[in-house]
């Protein structure tokens, strides 16, 4: 397989499986082949990540969710200090992202976050959604069960969705439903009576906002007899989740929503997902079905490389690290030149920590618009004025399209492409804010 | 079909440039329009909206959420708005709020995303396919600014087969950048053989931007909003240096949008806002009277700003959501999802102060404890097709549905 072939499907790995990478590491990476780079990022699921600790977590305020007796002003006090701690935890999960030396981990953190999508909006402590950020980075590479039993038992996903009002006398069907349409098994596999079902087994699961954990309550536990798909018995939700992902139609789901946020998208019976089944296995196995995303042949096509859209977290963290854009801990610091990456991918319309609803983000055309068009062009020639622009300018004119596409990790320019970034190639900063701004980096 | 195609033609026949002086508000044939969406994501609850109070029914399936008698806002046959909707009381006492009652459709989907993608595509079946009012776009033919979107992203209610409506976050276009930088983006945009897929989809929306901001530009009378940050009633969005985006993040501010648009003489027939957050489990009495109250300040302040506007008398307003909610309460403070639901339709000339569609009863309930229906939201939209946007609704909803006298 020739050098450029190699270097390609390395740079589209790289897309895809991180944040993308400039073209001297990418180097780098060529004498050791494509499978070597997989390995690589996969060891960085488990490994340390020096880079990305080294982000100072924000302080959290001391303060708690107010209360039904507190009045107008403690709550108006301590809602505006609710909000500046999740502003700051924003922050710096998008400072983390672009300093991370394991991309991938962080990448599936985002892929989680996507898919057991809270909202800080209805939660509103910030500790609470920061637990949940780290256990999709600490627990998102390992068994799928693990993590979905952890996650019904996760404060910011049971305030979310709340588990912890769930009560024995009329049991709360929010999470209930969400669990099985939206987190393992997908709409059309349950019924109505299995939601009731489900509901009922998680009455009595409760949370301390004070301890920082969950709690049970058998009080308010629903101890009766049960059917749930066709099972009768005593089950707790415990018992629930575990029957839904030995479900086959819940491995489908799960890698049908893996590949399709890694490759390109697919339904749930494309034959993409036959071949993953193996390494997804009885072990719920997440980083084996990675390798085997990675690894698929479908994988390195054509049809992957025009196949997502880039979501505006990904873009923006993508443009941070590759124009060594500096980024601030606050968007008040934005007046000293450190840009605020969270408000600028809100300004896309994907605001990290705050989904739209539970169903998370949608994908490609979803980020398609007139207005998302217009403020990507607005962005574009803000991180230009930001960017370290030494690489482009040191090259003369006629090179520089082709050191751009090399320092966003692009194999090159479509033709049209091409010749609208030539006439802006001895303005460097103008030159990348059209690259930025263009459909073969927004796409890529 | 030659009704549709005729309707069609002479609607693609009027470029919307051409007709600056006459808004399409007031447009040739049409007594009606433009019409004015609301999108209430989460399932807004219509028990607590529009309330049964002379039901002894309905406090005894919310001894904790229903209001008394005492507290709701009287409208007649023994309903009352929500204390919290005195702004649409009035409009009901003018004579200018219409409510169309126990909404739903055959088997109603309690999932949210189901049924809003049920609503959005009125394909009752699954939901998949095109937005209904994306191929009232395919029909009308003539460019995404026929129906404009206020926020960041476009819901698939206004994604057609071949069109899809602009999205806009304020009221006028405004990039960046000296003249050959934009020229070199404009260039960028061009749709050519070497672009296919999402490449190529990527570009027409860069493409439906600059036509977007040229019919802008082109209007007599300028937005109000006027460009940068902040700077008018509405607040055009733009990202500052820090990266902030200043531009509408609630319905009333999008609204102001619509309402710029309008007196200015956009050519939109269609413009959407949306309201989040209905989806009260738990908690809800606070919650919801808060959305409410959202949603009362910014129709109240939209038809406020808009009165004497050239256009404004013809102006109609339809709130929909994608279920109401259950009838009986759950412990935890709120509701679970549920099916009908009251809508609202609000304009000086829809026939106000009337419901249409019979309240659904609290005592004969679906198995899951919910209400039955007993108006298909695709009459309600059929209603709208026929008589505020002037088009065969029959085209569009793919069979003929009986249509209501609101308008």
């Amino acid at each position: 397989m020739s050098v450029d072939i190699v270097r390609s499907d390395i740079a589209l790995l790289y897309r895809r499986a991180g944040f993308g990478l400039k073209g001297a590491e990418l180097d780098t990476l060529v004498p050791a082949g494509y499978e070597a780079a997989v390995e690589s990022l996969l060891a960085g699921l488990t490994g340390p990540d020096p880079a990305g600790d080294a982000e100072v977590v924000p302080a959290f305020p001391a303060i708690q969710v107010p209360g039904a007796t507190a009045s107008a002003s403690e709550r108006r006090a301590a809602n505006a200090e609710l909000r500046s701690g999740v502003t700051a935890l924003q922050e710096w999960w998008m400072r983390r992202m672009v300093a991370t030396s394991t991309p991938l981990r962080e990448k599936l953190t985002l892929f989680w976050h996507g898919h057991f999508a809270t909202g800080a909006s209805k939660v509103r402590d910030p500790e609470l959604m920061y637990l949940q950020n780290q256990l999709f980075r600490t627990q998102g590479a390992g068994s799928f069960e693990a993590l979905t039993q952890a996650v019904a038992k996760d404060g910011a996903m049971m305030f979310w969705l709340d588990t912890e009002t769930d009560k024995k006398a009329h049991p709360n069907e929010n999470f209930a439903r969400e669990l099985m349409e939206l987190f393992t098994i997908g709409i059309g596999h349950y019924t109505q009576d299995d939601v009731v079902s489900s509901a009922r087994s998680f009455t009595g699961w409760s949370y301390s906002r004070r301890a920082y954990r969950y709690i049970f309550e058998p009080s308010q536990h629903d101890y009766g007899a049960k059917t749930f798909l066709g099972q009768t018995g005593d089950f707790d939700g415990t018992g629930v989740i575990s029957i839904l992902v030995n479900k086959p139609d819940s491995a489908r789901f799960v890698l049908a929503k893996l590949w399709s946020h890694f490759a390109y998208p697919v339904t749930t019976d494309d034959p993409v997902i036959d071949d993953l089944m193996g390494a997804y296995g009885s072990g719920f196995d997440v980083t084996g079905s990675l390798r085997a995303i990675f690894l698929h042949p479908n994988f390195r096509s054509a049809k992957t490389r025009s196949g997502l859209v880039k979501q505006p977290i990904e873009y923006v963290t993508g443009v941070a690290r590759a124009l060594g854009v500096k980024a601030g801990s606050s968007p008040s610091e934005s007046g000293s030149g450190l840009a605020s990456l969270a408000r600028l991918a809100t300004a896309l319309g994907q605001e990290p920590f705050n989904p739209p609803n539970v169903g998370g983000w949608g994908q490609n055309s979803y980020w398609l618009d007139t207005a998302t068009a217009e403020v990507r062009l607005e962005l574009a020639l803000v991180f230009a004025r930001w960017a370290d622009l030494s690489a482009i300018e040191s090259v003369p004119p006629s090179q520089r399209p082709a050191a751009v596409a090399d320092l966003l990790g692009l194999d090159g320019w479509g033709p049209t492409t091409a010749s609208a970034l030539e006439t802006q190639a001895h303005r460097p900063r103008q030159l990348v804010a059209l690259a930025l701004a263009s459909p073969d980096y927004v796409v890529a | 079909m030659g009704a549709a195609a005729a309707t069609a033609g002479a609607l693609a026949a009027i470029r919307p440039w051409e007709q600056r002086a006459k808004p399409a508000s007031v447009s040739s044939s049409g007594t009606f329009g433009p019409l004015v969406l609301i999108t209430l994501y989460g399932g807004n609850d219509g028990l607590n909206t529009v309330i049964p109070y002379n039901d002894p029914a309905y406090l005894s399936l919310r001894p904790n959420l229903g209001y008394q008698a005492s507290e709701a806002l009287p409208l007649a046959e023994g309903l009352a708005l929500n204390p919290k909707l005195p702004g649409l009381q009035s409009l009901w006492k003018r004579g200018h709020l219409a409510i169309v009652r126990g909404v739903s459709y055959p088997n109603p989907n309690l999932s949210h995303f189901a049924s809003m993608a049920i609503w959005q595509t009125a394909n009752v079946i699954d939901g998949t396919g095109s937005g209904w009012l994306g191929r009232w776009l395919d029909e009308v033919g003539d460019g995404p600014e026929r129906a404009i979107s206020v926020g960041a992203t476009l819901p698939p209610i206004l994604r057609g087969d071949k069109e899809t409506a602009a999205a806009i976050i304020g009221p006028t276009v405004t990039l960046s950048g000296d003249s050959a930088f934009q020229e070199a983006y404009a260039a960028m945009q061009t749709a050519s053989p070497d672009r296919v897929g999402l490449v190529a989809d990527v570009a027409s929306s860069g493409r439906d931007l600059l036509a977007l901001r040229q019919r802008l530009t082109d209007l007599q009378a300028p937005p109000k909003g006027g460009g940068r940050a902040g700077a008018g009633t509405a607040g055009a969005a733009t990202v500052s240096d820090g990266g902030g985006v200043v531009g509408p993040n609630d319905v009333r501010s999008a609204l102001a949008v619509v309402s710029d648009l309008i007196t200015a003489g956009a050519a939109a027939q269609v413009y959407q806002v949306s309201l989040a957050s209905f989806d009260t489990h738990a908690d809800e009495k606070a919650n919801h009277e808060r959305l409410l109250g959202e949603l009362d300040t910014a129709v109240t302040a939209f038809f406020k700003g808009l009165a004497g506007s050239p256009g404004a008398d013809s102006v109609v307003l339809m709130t929909y959501s994608e279920f109401g909610r259950r009838p009986g309460e759950n412990a935890s403070g709120g509701t679970d999802h549920g099916t009908a639901a009251p809508l609202f339709v609000v304009g000086p000339q829809v026939r106000g102060g009337r419901f249409y569609g019979e309240e659904p009863s609290l005592t004969r309930l679906d198995t899951n404890g919910n209400l039955l229906s007993n108006i298909d939201f695709r009459q309600v939209y059929a209603t709208v097709l026929e008589k505020v946007l002037r088009t065969d609704s029959r085209a569009i909803l793919g069979s003929r549905f009986q249509t209501l006298d609101f308008v």
